[in-house]
This record gives C-alpha cells, sequence and structure tokens, in this order.
C-alpha cells in the first residue's frame, strides 16, 4: 500500500503526517510506504490513498483514490480513526 | 539550551490580523538569527496563496516556508494573542498560538517539528503554554 501524505509547502507537516500514519499502521500490524508532499507536486502521483489537512484536501478534487481530510493535525486519535479504516479496507482488497 | 531563545517570544500581542501575526512570528526569527526577512515574506505569500492550512490544530499556526527561501538556522519562534484571531480557517479558527518554524535543509528539522507538534499536541502542556507568566515559566514547559 502507498500512501500519499499533503501538505502546503512540502516543508515538513506532510512528512510528519507520514510517519505518524506509518507508526499508527505498524501498531496494528500493517506496512505502509509512502510519500510526503506538497499540493503543488501531488497531482498526478500515483497512489493508494492520499491524506492531507482539511484545508488542503478541499483543493484535492478529482483525484481517483479516497482522499482523507485531518481537521487536527496534532490529534494521533483522529489520524486513527479516519486512516486506519481505510488501511484495513484497502489491505483486504488488495 | 533550548531552541527557542528569549527574544523570539512575545506573550499577550495585541495585533489585528493573520498577516500581521505572521509577519511578527517572522521578525522574531529574524531577530534571533534564524532567518532572514526574505523568509518572513515567503511565509506571508505561502500564507495568501495556498490559504490558511498552517492552522495545524485548534488555535494553534505554524508559519513556515521552505528551507531555501531564508532560513539560516533551525528555530521557532513563538506568540502568545491577547486576542484570538481568525486566519480563515473552518475547523482550526481562531488562533491564540502563532509558532513560526524555520528550518534549513530538507529532513533535518522533521526532529524539530515533531517535538514541536509533541508539546503543541499534549493539551496540558498547550494549556501550560497559554497561562505561562513569563518566559521562563515557558521554557520549562517547553524543553526543545
Amino acid at each position: 500500500m502507498y500512501i500519499l501524505s499533503v501538505c502546503g509547502m512540502g516543508f515538513g507537516t506532510s512528512l510528519m503526517l507520514l510517519m505518524d500514519i506509518q507508526s499508527m499502521a505498524k501498531d496494528h500490524g500493517y506496512t505502509v510506504e509512502g510519500e510526503a508532499t506538497d499540493l503543488g507536486s501531488a497531482k498526478g502521483k500515483s497512489c493508494d490513498l492520499i491524506v492531507a489537512s482539511s484545508e488542503i484536501a478541499a483543493s484535492l478534487t478529482g483525484e481517483e483514490v479516497p482522499v482523507v481530510a485531518i481537521d487536527n493535525l496534532l490529534d494521533k486519535d483522529e489520524i486513527k480513526e479516519k486512516v486506519l479504516p481505510l488501511i484495513e479496507r484497502l489491505s483486504k482488497e488488495g | 539550551m533550548t531552541l527557542l531563545k528569549e527574544k523570539a517570544v512575545e506573550l499577550d500581542v495585541e495585533l489585528e490580523n493573520a498577516v500581521d501575526a505572521i509577519r511578527l512570528s517572522g521578525e522574531l526569527l529574524v531577530e534571533t538569527g534564524c532567518a532572514t526577512q526574505e523568509y518572513t515574506e515567503a511565509m506571508i505569500e505561502g500564507y495568501e496563496r495556498v490559504g490558511p492550512y498552517i492552522v495545524i490544530a485548534p488555535g494553534i499556526a505554524i508559519p513556515h516556508s521552505r528551507p531555501d527561501n531564508g532560513a539560516l538556522q533551525s528555530g521557532f519562534s513563538l506568540i502568545r494573542l491577547k486576542q484570538p484571531i481568525s486566519f480563515g480557517h473552518e475547523k482550526n479558527d481562531p488562533v491564540k498560538l502563532v509558532c513560526a518554524i524555520s528550518g534549513i535543509g530538507d529532513n533535518g528539522h522533521i526532529e524539530m517539528l515533531q517535538k514541536i507538534a509533541m508539546v503543541l499536541g499534549d493539551k496540558d502542556k498547550f494549556n501550560k503554554i497559554m497561562h505561562a507568566k513569563d518566559y521562563d515559566e515557558l521554557s520549562k514547559i517547553i524543553t526543545i
């Protein structure tokens, strides 16, 4: 499974988000690969799932894969509640 | 030694709007040798172009830009606003704390960013930051 995490600037909030997701997934027995990117570079990248802050997610329209919007990037519970079910589903499909 | 220098902190500041808050947070980075004036302008430009995505959690904004826009060393500044300000974020407004971050290199500052996130994401620590009397008290809460 390949996850794209997206932030506005490509400074590091997307990488922080990706690392949180990978760590959370690992705790639940899933191995997640991924890439952190900024909004400008996100379009057209191949992945199974996109995770972004809610502001950025609103700009990602017309994607073929699910886009998860995170409101509070510091809230690991929100990240888990929103992302884990999709990781579980994608794992079954894949 | 903490990355948060005394001169990078302003408590209970009265500001008008998001751009003023980002500008002041950038000036504090400049004053403490963490970034050039260009970095402040890049943070404002980023906010105006991409929107209020820097409000990463309820009440918390972390203005930042790319390292190549004038970051000189890794560091951050902290402004506690007297009156919360709207940044235009649907869920996380209004902003009470503005924490500008400068980082050099592609991933070298990620560790710092994660530590800041750990502190600000800790509700108990966040509350203590909101009530700290001065820099000394603050530097005991933010031990990055």
